[in-house]
């Protein structure tokens, strides 16, 4: 020891002798344990310093502390190998006491602090996590959008043509260009759809017809799905370049493109995947890459694969109706053609008929003018029966001849019904006594029902009315060959309208006018259902018709529908088959006349006047009565007037006396029905109703009943008691002229 | 001359109450007008032939009402032709009193029908005697022209 120090310096010595070599190396360790217990702090507070981010600064001057003081400690440990002063005993024990201090702080703290540590690394950890799916999924995110923005563009670009190979070009070159792609080939079915035949390819600019069959597995695997389906390069429909085998073929992809059809779409449902068609389109990745189908490069293509089906299927009907259009220009050109084609027929048809009309009606008009003036003179009962012949034949063969000019006027529309005051029961009993010869050679039996609400006069066009009648009649009678003809003759009742039968007839009823029904019920030969609309048109015979009986001119009914149309009526025909019998019945509109029109028939005496006959030039009556008193007094004043009267006291000798030669019976219906009774009997003594006396009541009842009854037996007049000289001179000019007087009662 | 007017007078005046006195209506005036030359005697012909009729009918309806059971159908076919031939010459009178009579036979009114055949059967004689001597006026005055 360099220094000795006086044992009053109040040193202290170290407790153990000094070994001198472990002195040495305690000293030498306590040196660097100082030294690097100095430069952590100085190391951390650098490192700190460079860091942002150090939440415990605290923590760290804490610790910075300890050390600091633990390296102070071993420092001033240096002092102490030696002997030394009190005073550094004392410093040494004051550092150690607080190196003591610090450091269990510092220890204590650090048992908040190091968890606190430890869970920041875990943070982080999964904040690294997170990131990386947040990553992930913007990734997914971004090629969906780019997916959709491709599919936009194609669908626009497919979309914005109508024309189909501009839309399948499109389609393949945008896809092409889209994904990037080697090949995109377009498969459609042939005709037969048997084979697939390769239709479009983006690269080649002409495909040949290379076919392939329909039914190989890969393509119904591709078809059955509506997914894009990965298939090997290797197969038929992918094989579209002769490979060379230099480099891996790229991964193909397959998927259908529905052909729709218009009939395939319904409304509210998505077509149903039964029969349809389809297209296959392949589409090739480079060879040489290393790509794979992502899954959003498949949906684009299934996306794509359904646009186009639908652009085609718009330029599909697009041509449709495209044809449809012209076809229907090229036939309205026709039918404009047809038109006035049947136009200059028209014309040239009515100028023949007009021409026709009038060269035919002269001498018509000369015949029967010239034979009506013939019977006025005298003749004798031959040769009166020879110019009544001719007249009703000439009458017949003007009545054809007007049938086929009424015709033709009927169907320009210029026909018009005439309008008289005329007797309904009149008509029916000239009907009936023109058909009844022909009914009772074929031995048909002939039944007239009039009701008994019918008016006894009616306003509208007598003649057509007669023929329309007498065509029906004559239908039946000449379609039957046994049985019986029922004709009836009602008022209809409105109600009886609403017949299905007749849709479109609505007849408007009024109090001037009534509606007429006729109904005539044959047993004959029937028509077979399918016939009837047939039966109205022109000229056509059914061919049921097998008679040799006289054929008609095909035009009867026809005509007979045009005037009862005119007569704002309807016409029909039922019949239950062949062999069932056949009901025409028609309903035709008539004017009630009013009392007016009644009394200018009915019988006012009539004024003397040049044109009334005023001597009857002994004109045959009849006079049955079985009051004598009466009967004179008739007798009287038919003598009186010029008549050459027979007088009968009772019907058997009325009956006894009556003959052709009489022209009048007037007979007394007072008692009962015997005067009934006798006219029938006289109607059917005489057979021809030309032959037939006119039949005439004479009554004082003023009963309606009394008329209706007279109008059923077929009586042709009635006249009131009493009767006075004007009042019969008038009775007997009306009777002459229109056959028919029926006083007012 | 002279002497054949106031007979022809006295015969329109005759004719003329007649009529006032409903006796005949203008079917009278007919029959009349029917006569001509051809016919010179029609009215009285036909009277005539009235009176017989009308007899025999009244005769039958006496009859007929006094049987037990009285057929009143009958009856009223009777009353109904004795209507009709009175109505045919103008005896309008008798015309009225049959409607009358027809009525009580549809009723079946046995006692309206005696009643009504007592005033038929008095009209009747009254216009048969009012016409009888009608018809000797004109055969005087027929005859005194000669």
């Amino acid at each position: 020891m360099w220094f000795k120090a006086p044992e009053s310096c109040n040193c202290i010595e170290p407790q153990l002798p000094a070994d001198e070599l472990l002195v040495k190396y305690q000293y030498i360790s306590d040196f660097f344990i100082a030294l690097a217990y100095f430069s952590i702090p100085l190391e951390l507070i650098y490192f700190v310093k460079k860091s942002a981010v150090f939440p415990y600064r605290w923590v760290l001057v804490q610790f910075g502390a300890f050390i600091v003081l633990c390296g102070a400690t071993h420092l001033i440990n240096l002092w102490t190998f030696t002997i030394h002063t009190r005073t550094v005993a004392m410093v040494m024990t004051a550092a150690k006491v607080l190196t003591a201090v610090v450091s269990c702080i510092t220890a204590l703290m650090l048992v908040h602090i190091i968890p606190d540590l430890l869970s920041v690394k875990t943070r982080e950890l999964f904040l690294k996590n997170k990131a990386a799916e947040l990553d992930r999924e913007m990734g997914l995110i971004r090629t969906q959008e780019e997916t959709g923005r491709h599919v936009r563009m194609l669908t626009h670009e497919i979309r914005s043509t109508l024309d189909r190979h501009t839309i399948l070009k499109t389609t393949l070159i945008e896809l092409g260009r889209t994904l990037a792609l080697e090949e995109c080939a377009l498969w459609m079915p042939t005709r037969t759809g048997l084979e697939l035949q390769l239709a479009y390819t983006l690269r080649q600019q002409n495909p040949v017809g290379y076919t392939v069959p329909i039914h190989l597995p890969v393509i119904n695997q591709v078809f059955s799905s509506n997914r894009a389906v990965k298939i090997s390069p290797n197969c038929p429909v992918a094989r579209l370049r002769p490979h060379t085998g230099k480099y891996m073929p790229g991964e193909v992809v397959a998927v259908r493109v529905p052909l729709l059809n218009l009939s395939n779409f319904q409304i509210y449902d998505w077509p149903e995947v039964s029969t349809r068609s389809y297209a296959l389109m392949v589409l090739m990745l480079p060879s040489d890459s290393a790509r794979q189908w992502h899954v959003h490069e498949l949906e684009l293509v299934e996306v794509v694969a359904d646009q186009v089906a639908v652009a085609l299927s718009h330029a599909a009907i697009l041509e449709e109706s495209m044809r449809a259009r012209n076809m229907l220009m090229e036939q309205n050109v026709a039918l404009d053609l047809a038109r006035r084609e049947a136009e200059t027929a028209i014309h040239a048809r009515n100028d023949f008929l007009a021409v026709m009309n009038h060269e035919m009606r002269t001498p018509m008009h000369a015949i029967i003018a010239l034979s009506s003036l013939l019977q006025e003179t005298e003749l004798t009962a031959e040769q009166r029966l020879m110019v009544e012949t001719i007249l009703k034949s000439s009458n017949l063969l003007a009545t054809l001849i007007n049938d086929v000019l009424d015709l033709s006027q009927l169907e320009d529309g210029s026909l018009q019904l005439e309008t008289t005051t005329f007797s309904l029961h009149a008509v029916f009993r000239e009907v009936l006594s023109l058909i009844k010869p022909v009914a009772s050679v074929k031995k048909l039996s002939l039944t007239l029902h009039l009701a008994s609400d019918l008016p006894a006069y009616a306003v509208g066009d007598d003649k057509r009315l007669m023929q329309t009648i007498l065509n029906v009649v004559g239908n039946a009678v000449k379609f039957s060959k046994e049985g019986s003809i029922s004709i009836s003759a009602v008022v209809a009742k409105p109600d009886s309208f609403k017949d299905a039968r007749i849709p479109e007839f609505h007849p408007v009823p009024s109090d001037s006018h009534f509606y007429l029904r006729v109904q005539v019920k044959d047993s004959g030969s029937g028509i077979n259902p399918q016939d009837i609309p047939k039966l109205f048109t022109k000229f056509a015979q059914s061919q049921a018709v097998t008679t040799k009986g006289p054929a008609g001119s095909g035009l009867g009914l026809a005509i007979c529908r045009r005037f009862v149309n005119l007569m704002e009526g309807h016409i029909w025909i039922e019949s239950e088959g062949i062999g069932k019998g056949c009901t025409v019945t028609f309903i035709v509109r008539l004017g009630i006349p009013d009392r007016s029109n009644e009394s200018k028939l009915a019988f006012a005496p009539k004024v003397l006047g040049n044109h009334v006959t005023t001597n009857f030039g002994g004109l045959k009556v009849l006079v049955m009565d079985d009051n004598g008193v009466n009967r004179s007094v008739t007798k009287g004043l038919l003598l009186h007037l010029g008549c050459d009267v027979t007088t009968a006291g009772s019907s058997e000798e009325c009956l006894r006396i009556i003959s052709p030669e009489h022209r009048m019976v007037f007979m007394d219906v007072c008692t009962g029905l015997d005067g009934y009774e006798l006219a029938i009997r006289i109607q059917e003594k005489f057979k021809k109703r030309q032959d037939r006396p006119l039949i005439v009541a004479l009554t004082g009842n003023t009963n309606k009943v009394t008329k209706e009854n007279c109008m059923r037996v077929g009586m042709d007049g009635l006249i009131l008691k009493p009767v006075s000289v004007d009042k019969m001179r008038g009775v007997l000019s009306e009777l002459l002229e229109h056959r028919v007087l029926f006083e007012a009662i | 001359m002279d002497g054949m007017v106031p007979l022809q007078k006295q015969l329109l005046d005759y004719t003329a109450s007649l009529f006032q006195e409903g006796y005949l209506d203008d079917q009278f005036n007919q029959l009349q007008e029917l006569q001509d030359e051809s016919n010179p005697d029609f009215v009285v012909e036909v009277v005539t032939l009235f009176f017989e009729d009308a007899d025999r009918l009244l005769n039958e309806l006496s009859k007929a009402l006094v049987q037990e059971s009285i057929d009143f159908r009958r009856l009223d076919a009777h009353v109904h032709q004795l209507k009709g031939s009175s109505s045919s010459i103008g005896a309008q009178r008798v015309q009225r009193v049959c409607i009358s009579f027809r009525n009580c036979c549809q009723e079946q009114n046995i006692e309206g029908c005696l009643k009504s055949l007592q005033q038929v059967k008095h009209e009747y004689s009254l216009v048969k005697t009012k016409l009888e001597t009608l018809f000797k006026m004109e055969e005087e005055v027929v005859a005194g022209r000669g």
